[in-house]
């Protein structure tokens, strides 16, 4: 017969203080948990929304990202010659040379904190390849002129990035025309302007970074790799989905954090269950008398077991949806660092999946029960007799 | 002295509670410990700064070159003894996660401002004198297993095209502080190739490192450089070593508050074990305390008697956690690829950190204890039961 989880629910009340601090002790490892997950959670989602699938990128096969990538001009005229490239309506291809660049900037509030922002050089169908930048203040930036606009987080975070104001790079002042926005991604973070513009400023004619263009049909990245892999032209390039190539400069701060994080919480964790483990034993030292009285009842050993399993699993979920609830307010914060797959800031916010919740909810219980078991085992093992002798 | 032999005999009540007390702040001084040398990780590049070296670079951002010209212009500076230049190479050895820093610098002058690497003077000369050769960390030779003569092949994403240096020197980092997964070869073998496939990036330097006299100068010479190009198609910013170190470090200030953040939840991870623990004991002494104070015994003898225990437990739970570190430190440069943290040792302020944060806990766990057995009067205390 199994023991009423009310008698468990009743121990609580009789040793407040040290239930308590106990589930406070795995609250605290499950919060640095969750939080570590969700910050890398934050920079793939954010990157991972800046490329669409339907858009094929171009780079270096060596480059690790886009600012260390160079495309001269007669390899951009080899790609637009394969016929997968999407033609616009006036039959010219969808597609666009970026160059990209890293400036340094002021961040407002630190006194004279600068940090690296992208600048990316476009040309006209950049607008239609990625349709989810939209310039929501001012106005679009004149092509052939000495003008950008800003992306929001950027606008937000660093001096002279606002509308109407100059910044100043590559001997030129390049006045703020408008700001956009791309709906959280990592165009986000960056300043955009006319390409031909940024070329002749950097001193880099006929030379982009990357190469973007539209798939004519989805699914044909494929028949794009064989047209790479035929053209002795291409061998040094590399063609990738555009979600999977931001995707992947994604993957070493994301790996880095959470690699130490789960190393770090591992290290927490051990402390959580040996304070869990302290508590449990207590509980069981306490109650000699109650469990021999238990057992003296009829209750098997396995119930006894049962219902100290129980007390300390309750404890660590406590501590679970404690350190979940302080946790999920982390969403409404926005931070930035600087990432290494671009060099330069990133802002994005901190991300609550279900993926995270659920290993956090795991990684709880999975602390309750190596920390109750060794007393749950003690508890259902104590000799009837001896115990109700005990006190 | 008696008082002290009855802590003792208090912590050896309960075994296996003082043991895993005793452990789990062993566990978390160590994860404390681990923390801070991450953090001291990050910042190795600054620590390791020369205050007498300072980096101009092109004001835009370090990714935009600056003439070669301007060497000689920056050398007549007075307070300059050496101007030396570099160009980050990046590139790719095998695939993309084998990473180690590729420099192209001036072989002349590379060593005479940075002293810091050792080099035997005939290899030093055996790579001055050819072309394509370069110069490696003794960590890079081991973790590659380089020797002298091998051919290291490197395909080139800012620098496009296949590259081959022959490895003709191995330099020892003076002392631990100093990065030995560096890889350096001839600027001028980079600049003739650039000047044959891209002439328009011929001539091209990545930053100038500045060796002045006196390192009190740096602020005045730093403006000296930069008032010298001003309004130039390429202007300059110059700063002291440190100050350029400290720009990388800053983009990544996030990561940073992370750990710390860490490092203060261990700390109260630790005092709620400890705390757990004393309040525990105190609680199932209660009678006991209250027969201590009936024979004569005052407050300040509980305190110290309930202080003294939850102090021998956090100093030798935080000695366990100290001489863990180590080899936990060593464990993980051993998983780690030495390059991504090329200097990662354990600090002695760390270990001054973690003792002292032991110690703080043990005080502060045993606060309430006290508090709690010195207001339960005698008649509660002794008709109390647990």
């Amino acid at each position: 017969m199994k023991i009423p989880l009310k008698y468990t629910l009743r121990n609580f009340q009789s040793r407040r203080l040290t239930t308590g601090i106990t589930v406070i002790g795995i609250a605290m490892v499950v919060f640095v948990f969750t939080a570590v997950l969700m910050l890398a959670a934050g920079i793939r989602k954010t990157l991972v929304a800046t490329g669409s699938t339907e858009n094929v990128i171009v780079a270096r096969k060596a480059a690790n990202g886009e600012i260390s990538s160079i495309i001269m001009n007669d390899t951009y005229n080899i790609i637009m010659s394969i016929p997968q490239v999407a033609k616009t309506a006036d039959n010219r291809p969808m597609a666009t040379g970026d160059v990209v660049v890293i400036i340094n900037l002021t961040k407002i509030g630190t006194s004279g904190g600068i940090s690296n922002v992208t600048v990316r050089g476009v040309s006209q169908p950049a607008f239609q390849l990625r349709p989810h930048v939209k310039v929501v203040e001012g106005r679009m930036f004149t092509w052939g002129a000495r003008e950008v606009i800003v992306g929001s987080s950027i606008f937000r975070r660093f001096e002279g990035a606002q509308v109407g104001s100059t910044i100043k790079f590559a001997g030129d002042a390049w006045t703020v025309v408008g700001k956009y926005e791309a709906g959280g991604t990592g165009f986000d973070s960056e300043i955009w302007g006319d390409v031909t513009q940024l070329q002749d400023a950097f001193n880099r004619p006929g030379s982009f970074s990357t190469v973007t263009f539209r798939m004519a049909s989805s699914d044909q990245l494929d028949a794009i790799n064989k047209s790479f892999a035929g053209d002795n032209r291409l061998q040094q390039f590399e063609a990738k989905t555009e979600r999977r190539f931001f995707e992947e400069q994604s993957e070493f701060m994301s790996i880095f954090i959470s690699a130490l994080g789960i190393f770090i919480t591992v290290f927490f964790s051990v402390g959580a269950v040996i304070g869990a483990m302290i508590t449990m034993y207590a509980a069981v030292a306490n109650r000699t008398v109650e469990i021999g009285t238990l057992r003296a009842l009829g209750f098997r050993r396995r119930s006894v077991l049962a219902a100290f399993m129980t007390e300390s699993i309750i404890i660590s979920l406590v501590g679970a949806a404690v350190g979940l609830f302080l946790a999920s307010f982390l969403q409404f914060l926005k931070v930035s660092t600087l990432n290494f797959g671009s060099f330069s800031e990133l802002e994005f916010s901190f991300t609550l999946t279900p993926e995270t919740i659920t290993s956090a909810l795991i990684f709880a219980v999975l602390m309750g029960l190596v920390g109750g078991f060794l007393p749950a085992v003690r508890a259902a093992r104590l000799n009837i007799v001896n115990a109700l002798r005990s006190a | 002295m008696r008082i002290l032999k009855l802590m003792f005999k208090n912590t050896l009540r309960h075994k296996l509670r003082t043991f895993l007390t005793i452990f789990g702040i062993g566990v978390a001084v160590m994860a404390f410990g681990f923390l801070r040398t991450v953090v001291t990780a990050w910042y190795s590049g600054v620590e390791a700064s020369a205050a007498n070296r300072l980096i101009t670079r092109n004001s835009v951002s370090f990714i935009f070159p600056l003439p070669l010209a301007y060497k000689d212009k920056i050398a007549k500076l007075p307070g300059v003894e050496t101007v030396s230049y570099m160009n980050w190479f990046g590139g790719v050895y095998i695939d993309k996660s084998q990473f180690f820093a590729r420099m192209a610098v001036d072989p002349e002058t590379a060593l005479e401002v940075y002293p810091e690497f050792i080099v035997a003077p005939d290899q030093l000369a055996a790579f001055k004198n050819e072309r394509n050769s370069c110069i490696i960390g003794a960590d890079l030779a081991k973790q590659y297993n380089f020797k002298l003569g091998d051919v290291i092949p490197i395909e080139g994403d800012i620098y496009p095209g296949k590259w081959e240096f022959v490895v003709r020197a191995i330099y020892q980092p003076r002392d631990k502080m100093v990065d030995g997964t560096q890889m350096w070869f001839h600027w001028a073998y980079l600049d003739e190739r650039m000047r044959q496939e891209m002439p328009g990036r011929a001539g091209n330097v990545g930053w100038y490192i500045i060796r002045i006299k006196d390192p009190k100068d740096a602020a005045q010479i730093s403006e000296e450089v930069d008032k010298l190009f001003q309004n130039s198609r390429a202007e300059t910013k110059t700063e002291t070593e440190a100050a350029f170190q400290q720009g990388f470090v800053a983009g990544t200030g996030l990561i940073i508050s992370l750990l710390n953040f860490m490092a203060f939840v261990i700390i109260g991870i630790i005092m709620l074990i400890l705390g757990n623990t004393m309040i525990m004991s105190a609680r199932e002494r209660t009678k006991e305390y209250a027969v201590l104070k009936t024979i004569g015994f005052s407050g300040s003898h509980l305190t110290k008697l309930i202080a003294g225990e939850s102090i021998i437990i956090s100093l030798l739970g935080g000695g366990l956690g100290i001489a863990l570190t180590y080899p936990i430190v060593g464990l993980f440069s051993l998983v780690v690829p030495k390059s991504w943290f090329p200097i990662f040792y354990v600090e002695p302020m760390t270990l001054i950190l973690a003792g002292s944060s032991a110690l703080l806990v043990g005080i502060v766990a045993s606060l309430f204890p006290i508090q709690r057995s010195l207001r339960t009067s005698i008649v509660d205390g002794l008709r109390f039961v647990g």
